[in-house]
């Protein structure tokens, strides 16, 4: 166990339980969820159709034969459509806040609560936390699944909460110097934010304690992971979970940081072809597609969470048996289909961010003028990596290019653009123009 | 000794090279001479004008992406190999040349091309060790505008 960056402690035995045992686990209560969802008339309905009952539930891989769940489902049952219980027997609700307006709502029992406490101590210390360490929480306390749940999970370790709350960034750089903290809880974008106002204070990593942090609650990257790990002297950790599935606790890094084990004795999750449906071979980026086997207040059959990773299921060196997912490398919602590759505008923003001479503005359009995709991509050009010479411009065009390529796997024709020519509206920039007939999944 | 040269950012697509030129003579400013290097994707646009500064200042209020660069005017006899012998010379002063292209005027026989150096002031001491004439601003405008 030397070759851990420090000591690889497993809070709960579940998450060791050997792989047979974990199968014939989730079966067992797959089989339960299914008849407790028997309360909700949209699954009552939807089990009818397919002439599906909980009998006819015998290993876990009959998931398949069950019905899918989407966002849009549980608007259209706005706001607690989708309760398995009586509504006395809740003891919490949060809600995701919802782009379209209206939140969508999560509902807890006591039992719930305590699972979801335990699922989050289990990644929690899966990266470090302990009994003796001050934690701060910069996470939104409210509606938000964040703030709320890191903070049960962090009470059930035992160690010491700073319910700082997010914002107001002055103070938290304020509290990590004066109470030094060793751990930080937030969304990876307020780290960064927080490190930024810390350093222009005049304070570095050797002004503060903090020596773990659990990143959750938005995409990020690995390059912004090196990057926050420098600016604050830490480890960070990746974390996933979605509020409509119960929030933070689905699946977290343990010690050897090669993907997320996910709480499989509560979740099983399937990587789907967003089009087809089907499981993709593993190791290949699918759409998540998760359902709750232990959820009382709203179980979930299949909710397609539109969040696209890879799952691995080898055995990882830390002694965990749950399977590993790959960070969420974008959404279903803005993913191309180019020459069969998955491509995501967030990663030609990441390529686009590893060149000097380039700005992350961009605007990708695609064509098929004949049997091929061809991708454009045009980049604003950073005025002072502008060049009188050709060569040196070649090189700058080249490199992007070639970033392009790394991330992405493609190679798109390139255009340099003048600054401030790319439309922006509403601040929110235009990054994709498809221009294909009966492009894939469109 | 040194020539201030404007190079302007040239977006792959109609209208914007002949923009820029406009734009440059609703401000009264004569263009000397100009090169444009371009490839499918970009181009970059190098003028001499007399008043650069006010070139850069206008196109830059325009949005354009422009940078200033030192160059060489070097004259150049007007007759076959009097390009040739002024390239030899470089050469053997080890000098790099970054890009050349021909002024548009000529003055008494003599041609004159504009030249960038990776190191002007190098450049400007091996060519006058070998008494060729490097050309100031003045010299050059005076050739241009007569
Ligand atoms: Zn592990």
């Amino acid at each position: 166990m030397t070759d851990f960056p420090f000591e690889n402690r497993i809070w709960d035995p579940a998450e060791t339980l050997a792989r047979d045992e974990l199968r014939a686990l989730q079966a067992e209560r797959l089989r339960e969820t299914v008849a407790r969802v028997a309360h909700v008339p949209f699954y009552r309905r939807a089990l009818a159709e397919r002439g599906v009952g909980a009998d006819d539930i015998r290993i876990a891989d009959d998931v398949r034969r069950l019905p899918f769940t989407t966002k849009e489902d549980l608007r259209q049952h706005y706001p607690l459509g989708f309760l398995a219980v009586p509504r006395e027997e809740l003891v919490r609700l949060h809600g995701s806040s919802g782009t379209t307006g209206k939140p969508t709502f999560v509902a807890y029992t006591a039992e719930d609560l305590e699972c979801w406490a335990n699922l989050c101590a289990r990644f929690l210390v899966a990266g470090g936390l302990r009994r003796e360490h001050m934690v701060q929480i910069a996470f939104g306390y409210g509606l938000f699944t964040g703030g709320f749940g890191l903070h049960q999970g962090v009470e059930l370790v035992g160690a010491s909460i700073i319910p700082a709350a997010s914002g107001n960034t002055p103070r938290q750089v304020m509290l990590l110097v004066d109470l030094r903290p060793e751990v930080l809880i937030c969304t990876p974008s307020y780290a960064l934010n927080i490190a930024e106002v810390a350093r222009a204070k005049g304070y570095g990593p050797d002004d503060i304690a903090l020596q773990f942090a659990h990143f959750g609650g938005e995409m990020w990257t690995e390059d912004m992971r090196h990057e926050i790990e420098r600016a604050l002297g830490i480890q960070a950790f990746n974390n996933y979970g979605l509020s409509e599935i119960i929030g933070p606790g689905v699946s977290g890094e343990c010690a050897a940081r090669g993907g997320m084990h996910i709480s499989e004795d509560h979740f099983l999750v399937e990587c789907l072809d967003p089009d087809t449906l089907e499981p993709v071979p593993e190791g290949e980026q699918g759409e998540l597609v998760i359902t709750t086997l232990t959820k009382q207040a709203m179980p979930l059959l299949r909710y397609r969470t539109r969040d696209i990773a890879a799952l691995d299921s080898a055995p990882c060196r830390c002694g965990r048996t749950g399977t590993r997912m790959s960070r969420v490398v974008g959404r279903t919602d803005d993913m191309l289909i180019i020459r069969g590759v998955n491509v995501f505008p967030s990663q030609i923003e990441e390529a686009l961010l590893r060149v000097d001479g380039a700005t992350p503005h961009y605007l990708i359009e695609v064509d098929r003028p004949g049997a091929m995709d061809e991708v454009k991509v045009k980049v604003e050009l950073r005025p002072e990596a502008f060049s009188d010479r050709m060569d040196e411009m070649q090189r700058l065009r080249d490199r992007i290019g070639r970033e392009i390529f790394t991330v992405t796997g493609l190679r798109v024709g390139l255009e340099l653009v003048e600054p401030q020519t790319l439309e922006r509206s509403a601040g929110k920039a235009l990054r994709v123009i498809d221009r294909r007939q009966n492009r894939p999944g469109g | 000794m040194k020539i201030q040269q404007i190079s302007v950012f040239i977006e792959n697509r109609p209208g914007h090279l002949a923009a820029q030129i406009r734009a440059l003579a609703e401000a009264g400013i004569n263009i000397v001479t100009l090169s444009l290097a371009d490839t499918e994707q970009f181009g970059i646009l190098r003028l001499i004008v007399r008043d650069w500064e006010k070139a850069k200042g206008v196109l830059e209020a325009a949005g354009r992406v422009v940078k200033t660069t030192e160059v060489l005017a070097i004259e150049v006899e007007d007759r076959p190999g009097g390009l040739a012998e002024l390239l030899e010379v470089i050469d053997a002063g080890g000098i790099n040349v970054e890009y050349m292209y021909a002024f548009t005027y000529g003055f008494k026989g003599r041609a004159v091309m504009i030249f960038r150096f990776e190191d002007p002031d190098a450049a400007i001491a091996a060519l006058q060790a070998k008494g060729i004439g490097v050309l100031d601003a003045v010299d050059l405008f005076r050739r241009a505008e007569g």
